[in-house]
């Protein structure tokens, strides 16, 4: 059914100089980085000593992209309906180019009421000096066209460099579907993931990816999935029970989650290809928390004898044992995605729950976090951050909230992204290590849960769902 | 007393009180009846005791003694709606239903009652005393609670569930907490002993946990919970093939408000008959 889109004249010459030199202007800006504010300025406040002694980060900053003045300015044209049947759909199309190239978060979009009032179909009719002008002043231009003939929708998509009289076209697209709504939505994604590919700093978009989660209402509690975006909510499993907790797996091909039987909560598995249950051999006791290696083995929280600890085994639940063997409560693995050599987890061995981080073998257990209340780890694509919930005041009584966080692994500096908007749970980053989705109540009140995501950094933070679903998990493709 | 003795005095009594100054024959009927439906396991009378159709047995004694019976039609009617009475007796001199008074020897009456209920006749005559009973069903919207007819079927096992847990309370515990508080400590061992009185009965333990916190760890600490208590009874000598655990976490909460009575209300391991 899908057909990926062929390029249609490229200049390949030209077009491989343009990315090379927009790879030299934006990589660097483009990282993670972290970016120190000289200590000294801190010991200017009153109460820093405190401030320090508490181990919070202030002192350090998560940089996703540079300010907007360094992001590469990005004008979209509104695409060219060739013919009249396709104008809802390019409505469709249009909006949904526009987000993803706004949620990438490195773009400094033209807005579209700055942009000339024309809609170029074709580089015949593409007039660069329109877009490089003041107040548009843009860098690139993306515009195309799209038509609907018989039940085909085809769209042909560019990206010129505007200051490249000469040779502007950096990317063409031709892209042919079925013409439908999600079609005409597959295609933005597809034609943006190009985009950000080519102007992202060597890191791929994820206008393509899903994110997996639990909807929940009416007593039972389901595996649904979605778009990126939050569009195309759906089921996906009807087990009529409490699901909880699903991990997609790095190939798209699975997805692991926990599921309330006669005998308790246990690890289930189902094949997204086939579209239904497929076996998971069991520990014995309860098992839950699912988390993928990058290399398809498993990581879970098992309890045969009545006190979880963190297991691993294959796939299809073979091989399966225990790598932690400490009192108390351990869940919540998971992978260092780039390495697959490290686990995260949170344990309860010294009461409340603590964010660990060991070998994928179980041995150098280091304890991360100090205080509070910490749960749900997330590890970056890099291999860099952990993300996870914490209420640094837990107990009761205390103030203070549940927050999402983000700690470098290897200093264990952290930074708070989220701050007064309610309970916040389950982190999840996106594969291009730029987004990271999470659940929220309002006012603390499971029943309130929805969706957010937000840039890694914590700005541009937006629902993706109305109340009734949690524990999101992004797609690592 | 434990509660299944209890039940069959209950029974024995029931039956039998409606002829407190008996011949011995109608003790001896009366007792058959208590001892059938303790058999039967239903302290329902209706069925228990029909003494008219026993009738001929008691011409043994001089003075004959009364037959009664007792129907009504229909014998289940919605609310509002009213049923027939009908009954019949012989050999009685007086006649009265429960709840109505003194009626006459054979006769019916319209009767609406507003809830589920038996009349109850007995008939008095030269021969003795006889009663017949017939039981009026009104059918509501509402699932009845603890109606007889759920009773009585649960009560054909063994143990009931409303004798399990009169004797096996549930044990709670503090915030983020698995361990043993003293109150849970009682409990456990309370229901330690009466699973030793009970060798036939199995349990599920189950782990719960307050909505505060995170979902994946609070169902790690609900088997924690679980466990605890599975462990308690174990060290007081209940065999562990007897007693299934697991946890729920915060996925089944028992009370949904936020405040501390109902976080206490939801950080329980629960004991429940294993069916």
């Amino acid at each position: 059914m899908v057909t990926h889109g062929n390029p249609l004249t490229v200049g390949t010459n030209q077009k491989h100089r343009v990315y090379h030199r927009g790879k030299e202007r934006l990589t660097l800006m483009q990282q993670f980085r972290l970016l120190r504010v000289p200590l000294a300025l801190l010991l200017l406040l009153p109460g820093a000593l405190f401030v320090d002694s508490a181990r919070a980060q202030d002192d350090i900053k998560l940089e996703l992209s540079g300010n907007a003045a360094s992001r590469t300015r990005l004008a979209v044209a509104g695409f060219k309906p060739v013919d009249a049947g396709s104008d809802p759909l390019r409505e469709t199309f249009d909006s949904t180019l526009y987000n993803d190239l706004k949620n990438a978060g490195i773009f400094d979009l033209v807005s579209k009421s700055m942009a000339p009032p024309v809609t170029p179909g074709s580089p015949a009719e593409m007039v660069l000096a329109q877009w490089g002008a003041a107040p548009v002043s843009a860098q690139m231009i993306a515009f195309g066209a799209l038509a609907i003939a018989g039940n085909r929708l085809s769209v042909n998509g560019f990206l010129f460099d505007v200051k490249n009289t000469q040779f502007p076209q950096v990317l063409a697209r031709q892209y042919s579907e079925e013409a439908s709504e999600d079609s005409a939505r597959q295609v933005a994604h597809r034609f943006a993931d190009e985009i950000i590919a080519r102007l992202g700093g060597g890191v791929n978009g994820i206008a393509e990816t899903k994110i997996y989660y639990v909807h929940f209402g009416g007593g039972t509690k389901e595996i649904w999935a979605m778009d990126y975006d939050g569009a195309n909510q759906h089921a996906v499993t009807h087990l009529g029970t409490i699901t909880i907790s699903p991990r997609v797996s790095p190939d798209n091909s699975r997805l692991a989650f926990t599921s309330l039987g006669r005998d308790g909560f246990k690890v289930k598995m189902y094949s997204l290809l086939l579209g239904r249950m497929v076996n998971f051999a069991s520990t014995g006791g309860s098992s839950t928390s699912p988390a993928w290696a990058p290399d398809g083995h498993l990581a879970f929280s098992a309890a045969p004898n009545g006190d979880a600890d963190i297991w691993v085994s294959d796939m299809n639940g073979i091989g399966a044992h225990r790598i932690t063997s400490f009192r108390g409560p351990e869940v919540s693995p998971v992978f260092n995605p780039r390495s697959g050599a490290q686990i995260a987890f949170i344990s309860g061995r010294t009461s409340l729950p603590q964010l660990y981080v060991m070998e994928a073998d179980g041995s150098g257990v280091v304890r991360l976090t100090d205080t509070g209340y910490a749960t749900s780890p997330s590890w970056s694509p890099n291999g860099q951050f952990i993300a996870f919930a914490w209420n640094r005041k837990y107990g009761p009584g205390a103030p203070g909230g549940q927050d999402i966080y983000v700690m470098d692994v290897v200093t264990k500096h952290w930074i708070q992204l989220t701050h007064g908007i309610g309970l916040c749970d389950f982190p999840s980053w996106s594969p291009d290590g730029r987004h990271i989705v999470f659940s929220n109540s309002p006012d603390t009140r499971d029943a309130h849960t929805r969706i957010m995501t937000m840039l890694a950094d914590g700005t541009e933070r937006h629902t993706l769902t109305d109340s009734g679903a949690d524990m999101p998990n992004w797609s690592w493709k | 007393m434990n509660p299944i003795q209890e039940h069959k005095t209950l029974n024995s009594f029931r039956t039998a009180a409606p002829s407190p100054a008996v011949l011995r024959p109608i003790l001896m009927l009366a007792l058959c009846g208590a001892l059938f439906s303790s058999a039967t396991g239903c302290h329902k009378k209706s069925q228990a005791v029909d003494p008219s159709s026993l009738g001929p047995d008691s011409t043994v004694v001089t003075a004959i003694t009364p037959t009664a019976t007792l129907t009504a039609a229909p014998e289940a009617i919605d609310l509002g709606q009213t049923a027939v009475l009908n009954w019949r007796t012989t050999n009685a001199t007086s006649v009265t239903i429960e709840g109505i008074g003194s009626v006459n020897v054979n006769g019916t009456q319209n009767v609406a009652p507003a809830n589920s209920m038996s009349y109850h006749l007995i008939a008095k005559g030269d021969g003795g005393t006889t009663d017949a009973t017939v039981r009026v069903t009104v059918r509501t919207t509402t699932i009845p609670v603890g109606g007889t007819t759920l009773d009585s079927e649960r009560n054909r096992g063994a143990v009931t569930d409303s004798a399990f847990h009169a004797a096996v309370k549930d044990v709670f515990f503090d915030y983020d907490s698995y361990e043993l508080r003293p109150d849970a400590s009682a409990n456990a061992t309370e229901a330690a002993a009466y699973l030793k009185a009970h060798p036939g009965v199995k349990i599920v333990i189950t782990g719960y946990c307050d909505e505060r916190g995170s979902a994946e760890y609070n169902l790690a600490l609900g088997e924690n919970r679980a466990n605890t208590a599975k462990s308690a009874l174990i060290n007081a000598g209940v065999a562990p093939g007897r007693i299934r655990s697991f946890s729920v976490g915060k996925e089944k909460q028992f009370c949904t408000e936020a405040n501390e009575t109902c976080w206490q209300e939801n950080r329980r391991a629960q004991f429940t008959l294993d069916q």
